[in-house]
């Protein structure tokens, strides 16, 4: 017995002492390597660090922002939206045409270009892909709905895609669908190779083949996905990058303890509050994202007493959003006053925001008959989100002001999971919550988070308003951009005036990397090509 | 022993079981959808509705649950509902990731603590025994979340020794075999990868065995002084035998009995408790995995993992249990 004890603790000494030694040897390998490729040769690999995985690769089964980050290199669309704003530029077609009366839409095709399996792109490419979409159903295929169902539905636009040649290919819709073409240009709809989903068949969502700049190489679940160059790529001279590799490093400051120590290049998901210690630092830089947000405060109208107007309103003008911006959003944030964003064409700028008047707003209960003040429960999110990085102290800031007009706010939090549950059952008195845009159209946030129809979805406030509904729907299938506009600017009025939320912020998130990437452009929806990243 | 061998391994049966009841009871009583958290923010309630009813989430709970057992004892540990892959696929690169991690920790945590608590109890009341117990003191109460961050501050960026977060350096990664880089990167004689996995779990582990390191020291010592105050001792020490061989022969053998017990505790609290480690230090592991499970409300990877986290826990207390007799001939196990 004390010999096993013995020779076990030997071993174990052994052991130790074999992994210090090893620790050692590879000190200095490591530290040579790290001057090899930083030194000689100029670096080709991009390490782009976020806070979660993807959940699928196959960019259609899922409405996930963190998995159309990595496809929209591996994918391409027919049409693609502009570097840094959501305007629309040819992709996989070269050109397009419209009739008149917005119901048949022509491309012709880009032509040589070849998927990453060797098969050719073409219009029969462009045919099965929607065909294959059109035909599922919304938990196969969820973002599909942005065409208004599937085939079977009565509110599908699509009536046909037909190969009219090798290279060209029309769209014949039902009735006339305004934001179309942007809806084309959405990372979802990304076209895949028809050979490659026969192929793998549900699998292909975990190998993923497209037109690309990218090609996919590996995905190791919850740790990292790897691309490599496409070397076969249409537009010269691109990629630069010889790699990409999107490692998940779940929290935010450890993200960036990554990146001062050059194991990674580039991060999403900076704190505002790290802001400094980024700047401070000669090797790394801060990159801001152009803003396409918006973080509120919504009330559920239905439940007592925010089915009262005036006591809405009151409270939209006991929030000194300016406070909040310069505390919890480095002073970078623009103060929100409509549901959509000033970048979002359409956007109603002659809407005067609710001041922040206290007394005013006591003034608006004592006439909605609350002179005394009320009791409610202030959700604030669990977690972080680009448009709402600290709710909680948001929250504590909300409560404050509130107090000072007799309304007593309790803060609540719960996991994330539940407090989406609960927020679409319509469970809660008021709480916080945000959106960031698909498609940079005004419908993707009036229609999407404010109409009637999408109470039960997206539309967590039960806000609901018929003369809106008319209005937005108009908006849906009119093809004149300038008077769609005005049917948006209209809207805003309305939804001003019932405010059913208390619009926030219109972030500016921020993203870090080492000095030595350039080409990187940030895009609004929070997908990017990373096609001209390259490093110094 | 072997009868009892073969008598506690029939009784785990029953205890992992009643545990599939209770793990499953509790999960279905948390509320949120999975069908809405899989689709996200953007969901239309259309499809939240078809894939509730796809997901067979519309069942009654206890036919979602003999649906269950029956995929278990035909060896299925079920399919994510957020990834739709097989978890018996999916949970070995994610344990393999945990395992490595907690056998490094519990390696430094009792060699460290084990020799800590000797060397206290050894020179009991002197200074060493002193700032030892304060430290342990200090380890069991330090988040491990602050620890963590304070390591990668510290020894990443500022001294640069170690890597802050991952396993592998991903711009070489390694091809796995076992998914156990210590393992794998041996297989292939890669040498300078096997350093670079050992350098990445140095951080970690030292963070992940702080709690451990600290309790088995304070046990050790506790146990060593109860010892070393015996006649037998006293008697070895007339005898005069050198004081090495008094306490690493004689004390520890008869005080490692408790310390055996704590060990096997902790290594299975370990693994449960990778959590914070894990999400600090990027580490791809089975307590990441059960975590954003929890968040997705994915109901099979949630049961399937606490289950065979279970099983491990109850393995390592059945191997202590036979432990005891190897150190100590005295206990035996009729029957």
């Amino acid at each position: 017995m004390t010999k096993t004890l013995k020779l076990l603790l030997i071993s174990i000494l052994a052991i130790s002492m074999f992994l210090v030694g090893c620790g050692k040897t590879n000190e200095s390998a490591g530290g040579k390597k790290a001057t090899n490729t930083g030194g000689a040769s100029k670096k080709d690999t991009l390490v782009f660090a976020r806070g979660g995985d993807s959940t699928s690769l196959d960019p259609i089964t899922t409405t996930e922002g963190e998995t159309f980050k990595v496809t929209i290199n591996i994918f391409e669309n027919l049409l693609t939206y502009g570097e840094q704003d959501t305007t629309i530029h040819p992709g996989l077609a070269e050109s397009y045409t419209v009739t008149p009366d917005g119901l048949t839409y022509t491309f012709k095709l880009r032509q040589g270009v070849k998927f990453h399996d060797g098969t050719d792109f073409n219009a029969d490419a462009v045919v099965f892909n929607f065909d294959r979409w059109m035909n599922g159903d919304a938990d196969k295929f969820p973002y599909y709905t942005m065409f208004g169902g599937y085939k079977k539905d009565e509110g599908h636009v699509i009536k046909e895609v037909k190969a009219v040649d090798e290279n060209t290919v029309q769209f014949v819709l039902k009735r006339p669908q305004a934001p179309f073409l942007k809806n084309l240009a959405m990372s979802p709809f990304g076209i895949a190779s028809p050979t490659a989903v026969k192929k793998y068949g549900d699998k292909f969502r975990e190998n993923p083949v497209g037109t690309g700049p990218f090609k996919f190489v590996e995905w190791k679940q919850n740790d990292r996905i790897t691309l490599v160059k496409n070397p076969d790529y249409w537009q010269k001279d691109l990629p630069k990058l010889n790699k990409i590799i999107f490692r998940v490093i779940p929290e935010n400051t450890a993200r960036l303890n990554a990146l001062a120590n050059g194991e990674i290049d580039l991060m999403d998901g900076l704190n505002n509050s790290d802001e400094a210690s980024v700047t401070s630092n000669d090797k790394l830089q801060v990159i801001k994202r152009p803003s396409m947000n918006v973080g509120y405060l919504a009330f559920t109208n239905t439940r007592k007493p925010f089915d009262n107007k005036l006591v809405r309103q009151a409270l939209n003008m006991a929030i000194d959003k300016k406070s909040i911006i310069d505390s919890f959003y480095g002073g970078k944030a623009l103060a929100a006053k409509n549901p959509m964003p000033p970048s979002i064409e359409g956007y109603n700028d002659a809407v005067e925001a609710y001041p922040y008047d206290l007394e005013k707003a006591k003034a608006l209960l004592k006439e909605a008959g609350f002179e005394k003040g009320f009791s409610m429960d202030l959700w604030a999110m669990p977690v972080a989100r680009p448009y709402m990085p600290e709710a909680q102290k948001v929250a504590e800031v909300i409560q404050e002001s509130f107090s000072k007009i007799g309304v007593k706010a309790k803060i609540q939090s719960v996991d994330w999971a539940t407090y989406l549950d609960k927020a679409a059952k319509g469970e809660f008195d008021a709480f916080m919550l945000g959106w960031t845009g698909d498609n940079g159209d005004a419908d993707n946030f009036l229609y999407t988070l404010l109409d009637k129809d999408s109470i039960g979805s997206n539309n967590y406030a039960y806000y609901s308003n018929d003369k809106l509904h008319d209005i937005l729907i108009k908006a849906q299938t009119e093809s004149d951009q300038s008077k769609r506009n005005e049917l948006y600017k209209e809207a805003q009025v309305i939804i001003h005036d019932d405010a059913p939320w208390v619009p926030l912020v219109h972030s500016t998130p921020l993203i870090a990397a080492a000095k030595d990437v350039t080409g990187y452009l940030p895009h609004p929806t929070g997908s990017e090509v990373l096609s001209k990243v390259e490093f110094k | 022993m072997f009868t009892y061998s073969v008598r506690r391994v029939l009784a785990l049966i029953p205890v992992l079981f009643g545990m599939t009841l209770v793990v499953f009871s509790i999960i279905h009583a948390i509320p949120g959808n999975p069908a809405q958290i899989i689709l996200g923010q953007r969901a239309t309630k259309e499809s939240i509705a078809s894939l509730t009813e796809q997901l067979g989430l519309n069942n009654p709970w206890y036919i979602q649950y003999f649906d269950y057992i029956k995929a278990l004892l035909h060896g299925d540990l079920g399919t994510s509902l957020r990834t739709r892959g097989p978890i018996n696929h999916e949970i070995w690169p994610y344990l393999a990731a945990t395992m490595e991690l907690a056998l490094v920790a519990m390696l430094i945590a009792v060699i460290i603590g084990v020799n800590a608590g000797i060397i206290s109890a050894w020179f009991s009341k002197s200074w060493f025994d002193y700032v030892a117990m304060v430290l342990a003191l200090v380890g069991v109460s330090m988040p491990i979340f602050w620890l963590g961050l304070m390591e990668q501050w510290g020894f990443s960026i500022h001294l640069g020794w170690f890597p802050t977060t991952g396993r592998e350096d991903v711009r070489d990664p390694i091809s796995a075999i076992t998914n156990l880089y210590l393992v794998d990167t041996l297989l292939q004689g890669r040498f300078d990868q096997f350093g670079v996995v050992v350098k990445h779990l140095v951080l970690p582990s030292f963070a992940l065995a702080t709690i451990p390191m600290a309790i088995i020291a304070r046990m050790t010592r506790a146990t060593m002084l109860e010892v070393m105050k015996s006649d037998f001792i006293r008697t070895a020490r007339a005898k005069g035998l050198r004081m090495f061989w008094v306490v690493y022969k004689h004390s520890l053998k008869n005080a490692v009995i408790p310390v055996l017990t704590i060990i096997g505790l902790q290594t299975g609290l370990l693994l449960g408790g990778a959590i914070l480690t894990e999400t600090i230090f990027g580490w791809p592991g089975v307590g990441r995995y059960l975590y954003d499970a929890i968040g997705y409300r994915d109901y099979p990877v949630i049961q399937s993992g606490i289950l065979i986290i279970a099983a491990i826990f109850v393995l390592i207390n059945f191997v202590v249990d036979l432990l005891y007799v190897v150190v100590d001939p005295r206990i035996k196990y009729t029957k």
